[in-house]
């Protein structure tokens, strides 16, 4: 089983890199761009086939270690 | 008197952690190695230096949060023991929740190296005691992700609580109501972005980093 984590800064934590972003793409003409946010992607393969349980162990990866729950959200794909 | 730095891979400023506090308080200094599943005997402060620990991977300081030695770091600290984060140390503290908040990218998305003017907000903590109600000190900094920030219940209580204890009189890096440095409800555990290793002497442009260390171990 894959697992794709996606973790972004919460609404209302200050996302400077993609405000950065956002003014590059103004800069290149793509004015109507706005609130772009900079995130990131884990993924990794699992060795269970449960879906609920690997969903639940995923879930507590994040909480542990792959956000940091102050200031990121985390969403969970599993394929 | 006994010191300990913790060195985590990409440590840099470990040495200079070091020699700082040796020579400005005498203190034994034990450099103590990450994996380490025990601390040394009869510690009176522990130090968690700046650098780049897993080389910012992830998030700056989350995978030395969960080194084996932060187990033992925070069981002392539960004991009572100083524990001092600077910098990288201080987004350890934080990743550890040994500290509340979170230190995010720099505003303007630059590293900021410079020498910086602190307002000490608490001079009643075990740290800043011995700065005998001066009201303003001198460091430097060197952050690329050292823009504290909290919700605004976490900072009210931080500011409340007296937690907060270093201010920037010029804010240098977006951190939430300039703050520079905050300690835990008891007191005994400080994280703080400027560097007193940095300024332990007049050579360096600044002796007053010597008398935080003089202050965490003279309460120990």
């Amino acid at each position: 089983m894959r697992a794709k984590v996606h973790v972004f800064l919460k609404p209302g934590v200050l996302d400077v890199q993609g405000k950065a972003v956002e003014q590059a793409l103004h800069g290149l003409g793509w004015n109507d761009v706005e609130h772009v946010r900079v995130g990131k992607t884990i993924e990794f393969d699992l060795k269970s086939g449960d879906a609920a349980a690997a969903e639940a162990e995923v879930k507590a990866m994040c909480e542990k270690l792959l956000a940091n729950t102050v200031i990121e959200s985390y969403r969970v794909e599993l394929a | 008197m006994k010191a300990a730095v913790i060195v985590f891979p990409g440590s840099n400023c470990d040495r200079d952690c070091k020699v700082a506090i040796e020579r400005s308080t005498g203190a034994k200094v034990d450099m103590v190695w990450h994996g380490e599943a025990a601390l040394p005997d009869g510690l009176d402060l522990i130090v968690l230096p700046g650098g780049f620990s897993y080389g910012d991977y992830l998030r700056c300081g989350a995978m030395a949060s969960l080194s084996p030695v932060m187990t033992e770091v925070k069981a002392a600290a539960e004991r009572g023991v100083a524990v001092v984060g600077i910098c990288n140390g201080f987004q350890v503290l934080c990743e550890a929740h040994m500290l509340p908040g979170a230190l995010l990218r720099n505003e303007k998305l630059k590293y900021v190296c410079k020498a910086v003017d602190l307002e000490v907000t608490n001079s009643q903590t075990r740290f800043t005691a011995g700065y005998a109600g001066r009201r303003e000190v001198a460091m430097t900094v060197g952050n690329g992700e050292g823009n504290f920030f909290a919700d605004d219940a976490t900072l009210d209580r931080l500011e409340g609580e007296g937690q907060v204890v270093f201010r920037y009189r010029n804010n240098p890096n977006g951190s939430s109501r300039d703050i520079a440095g905050i300690v835990n409800p008891k007191g005994n555990v400080l994280g703080l972005m400027p560097h007193p290793d940095r300024a332990f002497e007049p050579e360096l442009g600044s002796a007053d980093g010597a008398i935080l260390f003089q202050s965490a171990l003279a309460s120990a």
